[in-house]
């Protein structure tokens, strides 16, 4: 072993027998880096955080007895230990011998205590590193000395910057196995230097490693006397943490909770992202843009005792003084904020400084990652969840994917599992951002299946298209109540909705003839006729289907503007393209009409044959047979095909529309 | 100007928006208190996290009756100081079935705890469940999220975990399933002593050494704490010597090994674990079941 007699671990060792209170003193003191380690299987990373804990002491007895007993079992260095088996933790892992999750371990040194996120490194686990890197405050890419930068050295580097690590370690291991060559090393150095320049990478520190010997990991080693600079622990000891970086910022606190335990008080619970406050500081609610004062900062101190309330006498005021607090907090402190003002503000809405307080915008360019095996549907409705805010969002077709070994950008039309692209977003309704790049809190954001609920993509906010305060609405003179007012009605979408061959159509049909000839105003968009031309374009891919939809909802609210009952006829199949619909109209003018015909009906009535060329494989995706129809939960008219006529269905809907009207 | 915030101080923060966000997002959480001293902490985060309102959720004891007799103590004693609701729940087949650690070895955890707590989360209709797991204590832990789901029969698949990102949780669930929270993740052992002694926070008695019954059973040191009991078990008195000993973990009495030590302060309690080289839960049988995996194992089945 190569480690010298300056080491600080047995520094420490010694001072936790000889004095620990001084010790405790010590690391009650230290600050936390967090950080993570990329590279491929065989480039020793595994190893080198076993070494890492190792080194630090932190494998206890037991376990070293158990490592050594492993390693002899499923090892591969033979008769010496194996550090990698100490962190790769799940069962299947350790029988295929591969790291497929981001595992996090532990250690301490005088200065610092250090969080490790272990992340796997082939390109199929992008989403475990993008996972493990969105914590860390540093990175450290392994380079196999023998090997030279590789495309996975580009591929991890790539995504360090763009999750935005500031602080990259290059560290080239294994050169114990090319004895220490300092050739090797600073080409290795020099061809990493020019593909980091042309990434927009501006400084990384290069360090000759072993992590199977533990040359330069902890003291400078003596296989290389021709390297200078800091040994490993060393830089990670001393380099500057994300939170500090977030302190020099504009104060911002995304509300989690809304703290209100009795009539006297009322205070806003949050992380600060950015920044710090005082009390008395002047602060803004956004996006309501409310003014006041900062008048307490509550943070319980002690044993958290409740405030006793004696006497009845009691007021805000007085309250206030009974709950304990501090005169200012930071980036990265958990507070709960009282204004001086009654002013509105709930959970999503963002305290700011009063002077520079972030943009609230619904349209964004942003970077995804997709996380998920179902690719991204353009179009759809996702939950967007960023700091405390969720609302509804939909994608747009990426501008482009970048391809992560060679960093080109690839012309796409979705993103699938791994994927990382460059598109649009559309909010349903404004929410508080600032650019991922001045504000990881209030610019990174996850996507959420609304039908899974499972987390599928991670996303940073470049910037925000200007557009949306651009296209300005035209003010007409004309109103859409004036519109509906001369034809005597009220406007309304009947959406129809049901399998192929269910009797939409039909029912739509009987439905528009009766409401003419009761001199309704009235317009039926079929999906058979839609697609004859403004939809022509259009497949039958499940993105296509949803692009469908959504032109036909905004014509179909066009129409309602113009003052008609307009009925739509299409089998609609996905709940979250409906709601998408719904959302665009005002509050009671979507209609849903559930035609329920079971599949067996549908399938024996096959007017148009397409059952038949569905079971034969001849057409795809069908709705029913390959592709799943989501039956409505709530419609607001459901009508079962199989108990009445379609006749019988019409007189039904139109009662129950102009019941309604 | 502004100052760096100190470990302990960013995982505080860490753990109290975790809290934060559980209260917000889910219908009905529970704080899981077994009176150890990982609970010690996270009870005193979630009174910090809710100051100066009392934290909005119950404490849920899953007994097995095993326990001893200073944490019963103790675990009435902080729900009244921190104005909670304290649910103890009994799995009543096990309790019926008199299961105990002696007789049932690996079957005693399997029904008083996993199948207890089960029980006890489906009788309240809990959809979040707060733990004081943290990732050093075991591998499979290390790999875990820090919010967990669990299916409607409570089992975990470490192969589907929704990836967290920065501090963003999805909390959203599908028809049937709950949520295993562990704000504590990234805390270390050593991490747990240090806050508890730096905010004085009171911890079973058992953690500092003192002079107490003892009996060997299969190799390990044990107290004696309930011997009519423990000899109605055992089926023989057992010998019972007195040491000075303490718990490094405090689980069943039976399960729980004894430790021989003099360390009766928070300080030398730190220093004695910090100098032996052996693992926190070495001191639980339970890991050892199954071999490598048997934590992972359990928690499939729905360990905590």
């Amino acid at each position: 072993m190569t480690s010298t007699k300056t080491d600080p671990i047995y520094v420490t060792e010694a001072l936790i027998a000889e004095d620990i209170d001084a010790y405790l003193d010590q690391h009650q003191h230290k600050t936390m880096l967090r950080f993570i380690t990329c590279g491929s299987v065989d480039d020793g990373k595994s190893t080198l955080i076993g070494r890492l804990l190792y080194d630090s002491k932190m494998i206890f007895e037991d376990q070293l007895d158990a490592l050594t007993a492993d390693s002899k079992k499923v090892g591969t260095q033979g008769q010496e230990i194996d550090f990698a088996l100490l962190v790769d933790g799940l069962a299947a892992e350790r029988e295929q011998g591969i790291t497929i999750d981001v595992a996090y371990r532990f250690f301490n040194t005088e200065k610092r205590k250090f969080i490790v996120a272990d992340c796997p490194g082939h390109e199929q686990y992008t989403r475990n590193m993008v996972t493990g890197a969105s914590t860390a405050d540093l990175a450290v890419i392994l380079i196999d000395a023998r090997k030279g930068v590789l495309v996975q050295t580009r591929r991890h580097s790539y995504l360090c910057h763009l999750i935005g690590i500031k602080n990259l370690v290059l560290a080239v291991n294994k050169m114990d196995l090319v004895d220490y060559d300092q050739k090797v090393f600073d080409q290795i150095v020099a061809d990493y230097s020019e593909f980091a320049k042309s990434i927009g990478i501006e400084s990384f520190t290069a360090m000759p490693i072993s992590g199977f010997k533990g040359d330069n990991i902890i003291g400078s080693s003596e296989n290389t006397p021709w390297y200078t600079g800091p040994n490993l622990v060393e830089h990670l000891e001393s380099v500057e943490v994300n939170s500090a970086r977030d302190a020099a910022k504009p104060f911002r606190m995304p509300v989690q909770w809304v703290n209100r335990p009795n009539l006297y008080f009322r205070g806003f619970s949050g992380l600060i992202a950015s920044g710090s406050v005082k009390v008395g500081d002047a602060v803004r609610v956004l996006p309501s843009g409310k003014t006041s004062t900062v008048a307490k900062i509550a943070v319980a101190d002690g044993q958290a005792a409740l405030p006793v309330v004696t006497g009845s006498d009691i007021t805000t005021e007085k309250y206030l003084e009974l709950v304990s607090g501090i005169d200012e907090a930071v980036a990265g402190e958990s507070v709960t904020i009282c204004f001086a003002d009654e002013v509105d503000c709930s959970r999503g809405d963002v305290i700011a400084l009063a002077d520079s307080p972030p943009q609230a915008a619904d349209q964004f360019e942003s970077t995804i990652v997709w996380l998920n095996d179902d690719p991204l549907q353009v179009g759809r409705a996702y939950w967007l969840k960023l700091g405390t805010q969720m609302v509804s969002a939909t994608v747009h077709q990426p501008k482009y994917a970048v391809n992560v070994n060679t960093m080109e950008h690839v012309a796409v039309k979705t993103l699938e599992l791994n994927a990382i692209g460059v598109a649009e977003i559309v909010t349903d309704k404004p929410i508080v951002f600032e650019p991922y790049a001045d504000n990881r809190t209030l610019g990174g954001f996850i996507l959420i299946d609304k039908m899974t609920n499972s987390t599928v993509a991670a996303g940073m906010l470049n910037f925000s298209l200007r557009r949306s305060q651009n296209v300005h609405w035209q003010a007409l003179d004309i109103s859409r109540e004036a519109h509906a007012g001369l034809k005597n009605q009220k406007p309304a979408v009947l959406w129809f909705t049901g399998l192929s061959g269910s009797g939409k159509s039909t029912i739509a049909n009987l439905v528009e003839k009766k409401l003419h000839r009761m001199n309704r105003h009235t317009f039926l968009l079929d999906g058979d006729n839609v697609r004859h031309g403004l939809n022509k374009d259009l497949g039958f891919t499940e993105a296509d289907r949803i692009e469908n939809i959504r032109r036909v909802g905004e014509v179909a609210k066009l129409m309602t503007d113009a003052g008609l009952i307009v009925m739509t006829a299409f089998i609609s199949p996905f709940k979250a393209d409906r709601d998408m619909v719904r959302a665009m109209l005002p509050e009671g003018e979507f209609i849903e009409v559930f035609v329920d015909t079971p599949l067996s009906v549908a399938e024996e009535r096959d007017v148009k044959g397409l059952y038949k060329k569905a079971r034969s494989g001849a057409l795809k995706n069908f709705t029913g047979i390959d592709s799943p129809y989501e039956a409505p939960a709530n419609p607001e008219i459901r009508v079962d095909t199989t108990a009445m006529t379609a006749e019988e269905a019409a007189t039904v809907i139109v009662d129950t529309l102009l019941g309604d009207l | 100007m502004s100052r760096t915030l100190t470990h302990l101080e960013r995982l505080e923060a860490e753990a109290i928006h975790i809290m934060r966000e559980v209260v917000a997002e889910s219908e009905k959480p529970v704080l899981m208190y077994s009176v150890g001293k990982d609970s010690a902490v996270m009870l005193h985060l979630a009174r910090k996290a809710f100051y100066p309102s009392p934290p909005p959720f119950p404490l849920l004891h899953v007994d097995t009756t095993w326990k001893f007799q200073e944490m019963y103590k103790l675990r009435d004693k902080m729900a009244k100081d921190s104005g909670m609701e304290l649910l103890v729940y009994h799995n009543p087949e096990a309790q019926e079935k008199g299961i105990n650690p002696f007789d049932h070895g690996p079957l005693h955890t399997d029904m008083w705890k996993t199948e207890g707590l089960k029980q006890a989360l489906d009788k309240w209709g809990f959809d979040a469940a707060f733990g004081g797991a943290r990732r050093d204590e075991e591998k499979s832990r290390a790999k875990e999220r820090i919010f967990s789901f669990r299916t409607a029969s409570h089992g975990w698949d470490p192969k589907n975990q929704r990836p967290e990102l920065w501090n963003i949780y999805n909390a959203k669930k599908n028809k049937g399933e709950s949520i295993r929270v562990f704000p504590i993740s990234n805390w270390t052992e050593l991490d747990i002593w240090q806050y508890l002694q730096l905010n004085d926070i009171p911890i079973v008695p058992l953690y500092y050494a003192a002079k107490r019954p003892t009996f060997e059973w299969e190799g390990q040191l044990f107290m004696a704490d309930d011997i009519p009991r423990l000899e109605k078990v055992l089926g023989y008195r057992p010998e019972i010597t007195e040491k000075s000993i303490r718990f490094r973990t405090l689980g069943c009495f039976p399960l729980t090994g004894a430790v021989e030590s003099t360390a009766s302060t928070l300080p030398e309690i730190i220093q004695e674990t910090l100098l032996t080289s052996t693992s926190e839960r070495q001191g639980r049988v339970i890991d050892k079941d199954a071999g490598g995996a048997g934590m992972e194992v359990k928690k499939q089945q729905g360990y905590f």
